[in-house]
């Protein structure tokens, strides 16, 4: 009787080339997890909002400072991200968008819809005040 | 489970570089994964030289040319060299293939031609893969014709239309391409049946003349035999013979889906 081989693993992620489908996918669970920790911040904002001025005043430091700004910036993304791409994947669940074009296009669609709709709404928001 | 490292036995360490053949005026570079049960050390990457104008064009016909002229002890499986076979299925410059189907010319911009193999699999020897594991998913799905109703004399047959449900799985050959393209079956190949299986199964689900299809989608309904698939699309890309292999998954999702409603 031949002794049990110990078989080496063949390389994954080391060799294969990262296709677009594959890097979205990776994005789509990664902003997945991000909405938990921008839920806590909104979470913090209504509670500071009922607490009172005081504690509002805490939130606002927060949100004007630089740090602040570019956290809420990524949450924007990461919500409208989140929301574009899992519309993508409704899409294939109804059976629809396998081809080839079909496929890179719906992907590269919600890559660009959700940066484009993140500038919009920093956009408007700082239109009408709201950014300070 | 999800690892993204290698294990330490599996690091590839070091290489030999083969000399280039004398006398030869034009060569292409391989870069080729090898291991030996035999001698006990880690995997490595050796480099060979190929003289391209006593080779042919494909990857495969690389390989052998390095097995005849340069190193015989390269192992690797082949059999028909025209993509039926589904033997010599590999990972070449960065996504799964058949070595005889693709050309060297079209691979690495005119660099290496890197030749790994299938991704996540135990190997046996160099670009030999255990696919044991691969072959039991594939019996799990049960992949022959299940009838209640008498046998017909003659055939069971079957309209034309039915027939055209079966176009773009039937031509599956189990190369194993598909489902170690894929980053789920990489960390659940143990309970996910991967983009192979489940396109079978698909084939089956669809087949008219089968009348096992309640049990078959059974079979399916699971959190991980079924339902790790997460349309990343690896599957689709690396199918030598254009099949769709995400599409026919969602397929058998809509169904799970419709038998409830």
């Amino acid at each position: 009787m031949t002794a049990r081989i110990e078989r080496p693993l063949s390389p994954h992620l080391q060799t294969y080339r990262v296709t677009l489908t594959m890097a979205l996918s990776i994005i789509h669970r990664a902003t997945g997890v991000a909405l938990y920790f921008g839920t806590l911040l909104l979470a913090w904002w209504l509670v500071a909002v009922a607490t009172g001025p005081g504690a509002y005043s805490y939130v606002q430091a927060f949100t004007s400072s630089l740090i602040g700004k570019l956290i809420v910036f990524g949450y924007t993304w990461a919500l409208l991200h989140h929301l574009v791409s899992g519309i993508r994947y409704f899409f294939w669940d109804l059976g629809y968008g396998f081809k080839a074009n079909e496929r890179e296009a719906l992907t590269w669609g919600a890559l660009i819809a959700g940066i484009s709709l993140t500038l919009l709404v920093w956009i408007i928001a700082y239109a009408i005040g709201a950014g300070r | 489970m999800v690892e993204f490292a290698l294990p330490k036995n599996s690091k590839i360490t070091g290489g030999k570089t083969w000399p280039k053949p004398a006398g030869a005026t034009a060569t292409r570079e391989f870069r080729v994964y090898r291991w030996n049960p035999d001698d006990g050390k880690n995997p490595s990457v050796d480099t060979y030289h190929v003289d391209i104008n006593d080779c042919g064009p494909m990857v495969l016909d690389g390989l052998i040319w390095i097995k005849n002229h340069i190193d015989p002890t390269l192992t690797f499986r082949r059999s028909c060299r025209e993509g039926v076979c589904g033997s010599c299925a590999m990972n070449i410059d960065g996504q799964n293939t058949l070595a005889c189907t693709k050309s060297m010319h079209d691979v690495g911009s005119g660099g290496a031609v890197k030749v790994n193999p299938l991704p996540h699999q135990p190997v046996v020897k160099d670009l030999v893969p255990d696919l044991t594991n691969f072959y039991a998913q594939y019996a799990s799905i049960e992949p022959w014709l299940q009838t209640t109703t008498p046998t017909p004399q003659k055939e069971w047959k079957q309209s034309h239309q039915d027939r055209e449900k079966l176009d773009g799985l039937y031509e599956c050959i189990l190369c194993a391409c598909c489902s170690t393209s894929c980053p789920s079956y990489w960390w659940n190949s143990d309970r996910f049946l991967g983009p192979a299986a489940l396109l079978q199964a698909t084939r089956w689900v669809k087949d008219s003349r089968d009348e096992a299809t309640g049990e078959r989608l059974d079979n399916l309904e699971d959190p991980f035999r079924l339902y790790r698939c997460h349309t990343i699309m690896n599957c689709a890309k690396a199918c030598p013979k254009g099949l769709n292999p995400s599409e026919a998954i969602a397929e058998l999702k809509l169904k799970m889906v419709e038998r409830q409603v």
